[in-house]
């Protein structure tokens, strides 16, 4: 007789007994799921791992992003080489100060590197964000809303129908001005970008969360919420928003990727930062010129933008796969 | 099916005039000047008599209506003198560029071809590749030539084309010399040397562009496939003891594709997008570097017709995506 055999008499008898195993959350369920998606845990780790490396890096690394030498020290500081070209080309000009080589006007381009990163990731993350609260906002009033379903649908399809890089790139240039006048320079531009792109992002997360929320919405803990007079608002944000989490924590995740290759895209064709002020996509573009001669500086903020979208497309995966609970446990 | 397209082409004409007044109106908030560029010692008075010349004088809704008439009356008819010969549109006023002072539209007509022969060669590219990759790694779920292609297409996802087409000139044009790195649009191809040229010059905007297609469209044939090959009618086919080959590539294939070829009709507008980086990294003067240059110029309606026809070809992809699901698929019926 086997060990479950012989417990199973105790379980049928009315005497409360230990459950072999402690009852699993449904997060641990998750958590679960999730670590045996090999790729999400490895792009959780290198976004983790990008993250950290652009915030903390600054304090860190020695050198200055926005010093720029003069006199006698730019001659000899500008267009140093990568440490590793010492291994096939002994006579380069490299410094073990300047670990990824110096660009021509002498600046460090690790240093640059970590500041444009905290630039690109600032611009993905707050995009994200205004378009995931556009998104839920939209789609949760139509969803659960039956007068406005029609309006606030229309409106999305609209929006899905305008050619939105073009006109991403027409408003970074038209409205560049006025806001640089009133917030300055860079803050300008960074409210103009993040606007722009969550503006022209929220339409899937809006349809998304619409669908689920009219489905969730006929279910019996609604009805209850309602029949003991929970309001509106109440019913939204305690009942519905909570079951919502999971679409929009996905999309969240394909949000920051996308931002961030929109980001880096109006900086490459030149619509997005001033030249002064690294991002990854800046960078990309300033390298472009002289990528025959240094094509180190035109690789290096290419690989950073892929790896970090790479990683956050493969979290999103994960993330999809361990939160959709008819995939969980398969 | 008839009196569906009939009626989603009605509701196309409303929502083409909404996206008209949304562009109009963003450039018209906008606090561009097109004086500007006009040198300081123009006196005001004729800069103000320079600015009534380009139709600036006119209140809002008057400049937005005879622009509509400019664009959907006055360009057809001389599409159509164009091709018959007619004088329809002879003296009407077209839409002027403010950068060349010539018809716009003559100027689209003129970019046009560098931008489809590149786009339309990496689309067909994309969807000849994709597709095997697609059916292939549905049939071997979990296999190695799987877990690679998803792993490709993933990459192929991430990496903007605006990197790919940067490494692809360090690689092949710098370090091999195999590509020139410009694309030359002035080469006209009448003997086999400049036939070979072309080719060369076209390799690298075609895979560029045709990797991120690949990425997306195999995603979803291999998930359509997925679908497909656990459903009942597989099973009945195998038991009739039809071959694998046909089973697959005739009874799954066909099923499957009905919802990649509505990703491939929808695709087609985003890839116009798309091409605006690949034609400025390669130097294509086609219809994306048309419109860069138009906008760092303040040319207005230039801008806006280019617009325009962005969001043309979306209503009208849209459209075709959903006619043809309704036509493949018999169990949709709109009606």
């Amino acid at each position: 007789m086997t060990e479950a055999a012989k417990d199973q008499p105790v379980q049928h008898s009315s005497v409360q007994t230990e459950p072999a195993s402690p009852p699993r959350s449904q997060w641990h369920d998750i958590w679960v799921q999730f670590k045996s998606h090999r790729g999400a845990l490895f792009g959780a780790c290198l976004f983790l791992v990008i993250v950290l490396g652009v915030v903390v890096g600054p304090f860190v690394y020695w050198n200055d992003a926005k010093f720029v030498p003069t006199g006698r020290d730019f001659i000899k500081l500008r267009d140093m080489r990568p440490i590793y070209h010492i291994l096939w080309d002994s006579g380069a000009k490299m410094d073990w100060a300047y670990p990824l080589g110096t660009d021509n006007l002498g600046r460090d381009t690790l240093a640059r590197l970590m500041f444009g990163g905290r630039v690109s990731l600032a611009v993905g993350m707050a995009a994200m964000i205004l378009a995931l609260i556009l998104g839920s906002l939209i789609g949760v009033m139509a969803g659960y809303f039956k007068k406005l379903d029609g309006l606030l649908m229309r409106l999305t399809d609209l929006f899905l129908a305008l050619p939105l890089l073009p006109m991403i790139l027409v408003a970074a240039v038209l409205f560049r001005e006025a806001l640089s006048k009133s917030i300055g320079p860079e803050g300008g531009v960074f409210v103009l970008i993040v606007c722009l792109i969550g503006i022209t992002s929220w339409m899937p997360t809006a349809r998304i969360v619409r669908g689920d929320v009219l489905a969730i919405k006929e279910r019996e803990f609604v009805l209850a919420a309602r029949s003991i007079g929970t309001k509106p608002s109440n019913i939204i944000t305690r009942h519905i928003l909570p079951n919502v989490m999971s679409p929009i924590m996905v999309s969240a995740t394909l949000g920051i990727a996308t931002a961030i290759i929109t980001e880096s895209a109006l900086s490459f064709l030149g619509f997005g930062f001033p030249p002064d002020f690294p991002t990854w996509g800046r960078l990309l573009n300033d390298a472009v010129d002289r990528m025959t001669l240094f094509p180190e500086r035109v690789v290096w903020p290419g690989i950073l933008i892929s790896l970090t979208v790479l990683s956050v497309n493969y979290l999103g995966d994960g993330l999809r796969d361990a939160l959709d609970p008819r995939i969980r446990g398969r | 099916m008839l009196t569906f397209t009939i009626r989603r082409l009605i509701l196309a004409v409303p929502t083409l005039l909404f996206i008209s007044l949304v562009i109009f109106l963003l450039l018209e908030l906008a606090p561009g000047d097109p004086m500007a560029q006009v040198p300081l010692t123009v006196p005001p008075e004729v800069k103000e008599k320079m600015r009534m010349a380009l139709g600036l004088g006119e209140p809002v809704h008057i400049r937005f209506w005879k622009w509509l008439v400019q664009f959907f009356w006055i360009e057809p008819q001389v599409l159509v003198d164009h091709i018959f010969g007619t004088t329809f549109s002879q003296g009407d006023l077209r839409v002027i560029s403010w950068q060349t002072r010539s018809p716009v539209m003559d100027i689209v007509v003129q970019r046009l071809p560098q931008t489809l022969s590149v786009v339309g060669t990496a689309y067909i590219v994309a969807i000849l590749i994709a597709l095997p990759i697609g059916i292939y790694s549905a049939y071997r779920q979990y296999s190695w030539f799987d877990q690679l292609g998803t792993f490709v297409s993933m990459v192929g996802f991430s990496v903007p084309p605006f990197f790919s087409g940067v490494l692809v000139i360090v690689i092949f044009s710098v370090q091999l010399g195999w590509f020139p790195s410009i694309y030359d649009t002035t080469l006209v191809v009448n003997s086999w040397e400049s036939f070979v040229k072309q080719l060369q010059q076209m390799v690298m905007p075609v895979m560029v562009l045709a990797l991120q297609i690949t990425a997306q469209l195999s995603r979803f044939m291999r998930a359509s496939m997925l679908d497909n090959l656990n459903q009942d009618y597989v099973r009945t086919a195998r038991a009739k003891g039809l071959g694998e080959y046909v089973v697959v590539m005739v009874h799954v294939l066909r099923n499957s594709m009905i919802p990649v070829v509505t990703v491939i009709a929808l695709g087609i507008p985003s890839i116009f997008g798309g091409a605006i980086i690949t034609e400025q990294v390669f130097k294509v003067n086609g219809i994306g570097q048309l419109l860069i240059g138009a906008i760092q110029a303040n040319d207005l309606p230039m801008v806006q017709t280019l617009t325009f026809i962005f969001a043309v070809l979306i209503v009208m992809f849209n459209l075709i995506a959903d006619v043809l699901y309704g036509i493949l698929d018999p169990r949709i019926r709109y009606d």
